[in-house]
């Protein structure tokens, strides 16, 4: 029954959202404006019933109705509420569902705002928003349907259809697979949704960008209209992509946070085109150029989210030869290969309507320095995508399959990410049109000085490894750099007779734009110190102990004082080793790794025990243990210098994020500075 | 120079670095994914090259030695064309059989780390290291997948030392 509701509500979304298109698009040609009211009533109405299907799926779930196949491969009877609630996004026909409702979610939002200024936009967002639902929710309908229920036919096979094939009795198995105890982590129950989030967040821009190319309204509202969207999207897709980062390290216990692995190439590539998309829209804003540019990053970008959510979601890339192994490859390919060409179509056309009368003026001009971070952006997204495409195209000329591991993403992507640190500290010191090269010596001396006595101070401590040092010199300046910008404003302000507290809120509060990248800027400095850390100076051993023996790795000790073993009430057994960890031979704490094991499931699970200060954390992993005659275990140990910066480093470039993107309510700044291009333009004609 | 040429020739440079990298990484770290019975059918080809590989694990091969970590266990073959994996039934069918069949091809792997948690019978395998000249394969990384039990949201356990 329950299940029965949810289908309806999904196909009656379908329907209204392709009725939607229609509307829209009749509407737009005859310029009839009833017709596109009814197109928009049609889009808030999609809402309202994708919710009522995805609460169908929930409260499918929570019931334990096995009967329906997904409730049955997701989740089992003693799972606890809340996974059976998020097993929603637990596997791919709800999580696609899931991604539905999050893009009717943002459409519906999205509808209610105010369009007086844009009505001419108002029909193409609706087309291209409720295209791609279309879409997804045709998936669901017609290949992945969660509602699909189980039955038994005549010859003794378990088949799934939504309705009863003729001859077959309902199926309902005992209890269900229930999930996979590594994903039972609040790092792995957040991640997906954030990430969902953050992809469908982008589809918004890129419905603006189309109706600016197709109504011909070239100017920069739809970057104006959609640059909070842009910026939630990013911080969303960040958030996904950082909890993926600490679920790794917290849970597979390999030491590690990323693994090149192609389902987080997938993710981080429309983080990569986004993120150059967010700096080059600033220099569309302030100096009407990069025009087409823009327009290539935001349909890379939707091309990109549809390719990644494809990729993590339809298991293709997990078992070993395998693209289109599931049904949906085909499509997802197809709705890829028509949007973008569509899309590249819309802008050929426009083309000339973009072509800006103005010249970039300087090579150390800031919009220079930013177009130049946006080719470096470029350059790790074709390294990314070559990477997860190498193996298919390998085996498509070929004939045999050749892969790429972590050390091709390293090699290729590492002196890119070091000049983008390089760029991210000129950038703050030159100004926008014009700028020299004597203003920008006379800023830049001191950074450049502070970060050689920064890199000379750690050659005295010890670190010679080179690479290391060219990187912490760049992490240096960067800082140093990004910092001066505070000061400067900070003191121009005290100047003016502001109290030091006083002038740092209000230089940030008054310029969240430019502080809050600023913030963001810290916070990925913090970010890269922390992963140079990690990948020049993370060491590792393994052994195997009797009780009371030591490992020692660099300056720690570790001692093993004892095991426990006990049943945990949620059906696991655990052994839990107690392990001393001395550093310089100064006890310094207790940690307790442990193996779990799920009965129901037969899996064990290896949890680290951690012990983490800002310098470093002495990461231990229960390999193996003997019963209590013998008394030994065995250990493998890692110590991970700065990996805290990284997760700090997270936290502050959330915060900037938050920063940039918080409304600007101050009257100070409520009164808009004239765009920079004007002045240009008045200046150029005055001058002839 | 005009402003324009000199930003044709830094998009020039950054795009040729670019390719640069990306064909010498590939060249430093390309491997040849192989099936077992590919790998054992040019065995002298592959001897001491760093490869990968994919097989089925067959349960009650594993060995383990927590003194040394040292793992051991024999996987077989398993088809790597997907078409073929398909209409075989399913990966998890696949696996099973090539478990079950005696006749299949089979490959002895040596690997020293932790075991890891995903190792078990019938787990699909995917191995990088190299072939050894007594015809063992030596393990640097192990990459385990269980496709019978969960659904496909469930990550690979990958586990090496030059992680």
């Amino acid at each position: 029954m329950l299940a029965h509701i949810g289908y309806g509500a999904l196909l009656l979304s379908f329907l209204f959202s392709l009725y939607a298109i229609g509307a829209a698009f009749y509407g737009a040609q005859r310029g009839r404006p009833d017709w596109l009211e009814s197109a928009r009533r049609a889009v808030l109405v999609v809402w309202p019933l994708l919710t009522l299907s995805a609460v169908s799926i929930v409260a499918l779930l929570l019931t334990n109705q096995f009967q329906i196949e997904y409730v049955a491969s997701v989740t089992s009877r003693e799972m606890p509420v809340y996974l059976k609630i998020t097993a929603l996004w637990g596997g791919q026909a709800g999580s696609l569902i899931f991604w539905s409702w999050l893009m009717a979610t943002f459409t519906f939002v999205l509808m209610l705002r105010s369009w007086k200024r844009d009505r001419e936009f108002l029909p193409w967002v609706i087309i291209v928003t409720m295209v791609t639902l279309a879409f997804f929710l045709g998936l669901s309908l017609f290949v992945e349907n969660p509602f699909a229920r189980l039955w038994a036919t005549l010859d003794g096979h378990t088949v799934k259809a939504m309705f009863r094939p003729a001859g077959a009795m309902p199926f309902t198995p005992q209890d269900g697979n229930g999930l996979n105890p590594l994903l039972r982590h609040p790092g792995m129950i957040l991640h997906p949704p954030f990430l969902y989030a953050g992809f469908v967040a982008f589809v918004i821009p890129y419905a603006f960008a189309m109706a600016s190319l197709i109504t011909g309204r070239t100017d920069a509202r739809w970057i104006r209209i959609t640059r909070r969207w842009s910026l939630a999207a990013w911080l969303f897709l960040s958030l996904g992509l950082i909890l993926g980062m600490r679920w790794s390290y917290d849970v597979l216990g390999w030491g590690g946070y990323w693994g090149w692995d192609p389902v987080e190439v997938a993710a981080l590539l429309p983080w990569l085109s986004g993120t150059a998309f967010l700096h080059s829209v600033m220099i569309q804003e302030k100096e009407e150029l990069l025009k087409h540019w823009n327009m290539v990053l935001i349909i890379l970008t939707y091309a990109l989210v549809i390719f990644g959510t494809f990729l993590t979601r339809s298991g293709v890339l997990s078992s070993v030869h395998a693209f289109a192994q599931s049904a949906i490859g085909p499509l997802f390919f197809a709705f890829i290969g028509i949007t973008f060409t569509a899309s590249l179509y819309l802008l050929m056309r426009r083309w000339n309507d973009l072509k800006s009368d103005l010249r970039i003026e300087s090579l150390l001009s800031r919009e220079a320095l930013f177009t130049f971070n946006n080719m470096v952006f470029m350059g790790i997204v074709v390294v990314a995508f070559w990477g997860v495409i190498f193996p298919i195209l390998s085996e498509l000329v070929t004939g045999q399959k050749v892969t790429v591991g972590p050390p091709f993403y390293r090699k290729a992507t590492g002196p890119l990410f070091a000049l983008l640190l390089l760029l991210m500290g000129i950038a703050p010191l030159s100004a926008w049109g014009y700028a020299s090269a004597k203003r920008l010596k006379k800023l830049i001396w001191l950074p450049v000085v502070l970060a050689f006595l920064t890199t000379g101070g750690l050659l005295a401590i010890g670190i010679r490894s080179v690479w290391a040092l060219v990187g912490f010199w760049l992490v240096a300046f960067t800082a140093f750099v990004t910092l001066s910008e505070f000061v400067r404003g900070v003191r121009a302000r005290m100047r003016r007779g502001e109290a030091l507290p006083v002038a740092f809120l209000r230089l940030i509060s008054r310029n969240r734009r430019r502080y809050g990248g600023y913030i963001v800027h810290l916070g990925v400095i913090v970010m890269a110190t922390g992963i140079i850390g990690t990948q020049f100076f993370a060491t590792q051993t393994q052994a195997t102990v009797p009780q009371g023996g030591k490992i020692t790795l660099g300056h720690y000790t570790m001692t093993y004082d004892g095991l426990q073993e006990f049943f945990a009430p949620d059906g696991r057994h655990v052994a839990r080793a107690i392990v001393s960890v001395y550093k310089d031979g100064k006890k310094v704490g207790v940690v307790h790794p442990r193996r779990d094991f799920y009965l129901d499931s037969q899996q064990p699970m290896t949890i680290p025990g951690v012990r983490s200060t800002w310098l470093d954390d002495f990461y231990v992993i229960l390999v193996d243990w003997q019963p209590i005659s013998v008394e030994g275990a065995t250990f493998k140990v890692f110590h991970q210098p700065l990996v805290n910066w990284i997760w700090t480093g997270a936290l502050i470039f959330i915060l900037g994020t938050l920063v940039a993107a918080w409304p600007e309510a101050d009257p100070e700044t409520a009164k808009r500075r004239r765009p920079r291009h004007a002045a240009r333009r008045e200046a150029r004609a005055s001058a002839s | 120079m005009s402003n324009r040429n000199k930003f044709l020739i830094g998009a020039l440079f950054i795009a040729a670095a670019v390719v640069y990298l990306i064909f010498s990484a590939t060249k430093a770290s390309a491997q040849y994914f192989l099936t077992v019975n590919e790998l054992l059918a040019r065995k002298s080809e592959f001897v001491g090259k760093n490869v990968r590989i994919s097989g089925a694990v067959i349960g009650k091969t594993i060995h383990y030695d927590p003194q040394t970590l040292e793992l051991r266990f024999t996987i077989a073959h398993v088809p790597g064309d997907n078409k073929v994996v398909e209409e075989e039934g399913g990966l998890a069918k696949v696996l099973h059989e090539a478990v079950t069949d005696p006749n299949r091809a089979h490959l002895d792997v040596v690997y020293h780390g932790p075991r890891p948690d995903m190792l078990k019978d019938e787990a699909q395998a995917i191995i990088t290291g190299h072939l050894g000249a007594d015809g063992v394969f030596y393990a640097d990384e192990l990459l385990l997948k269980c496709p019978s039990h969960y659904e496909d949201a469930v990550p690979d356990q990958a586990q090496g030392n030059n992680n």
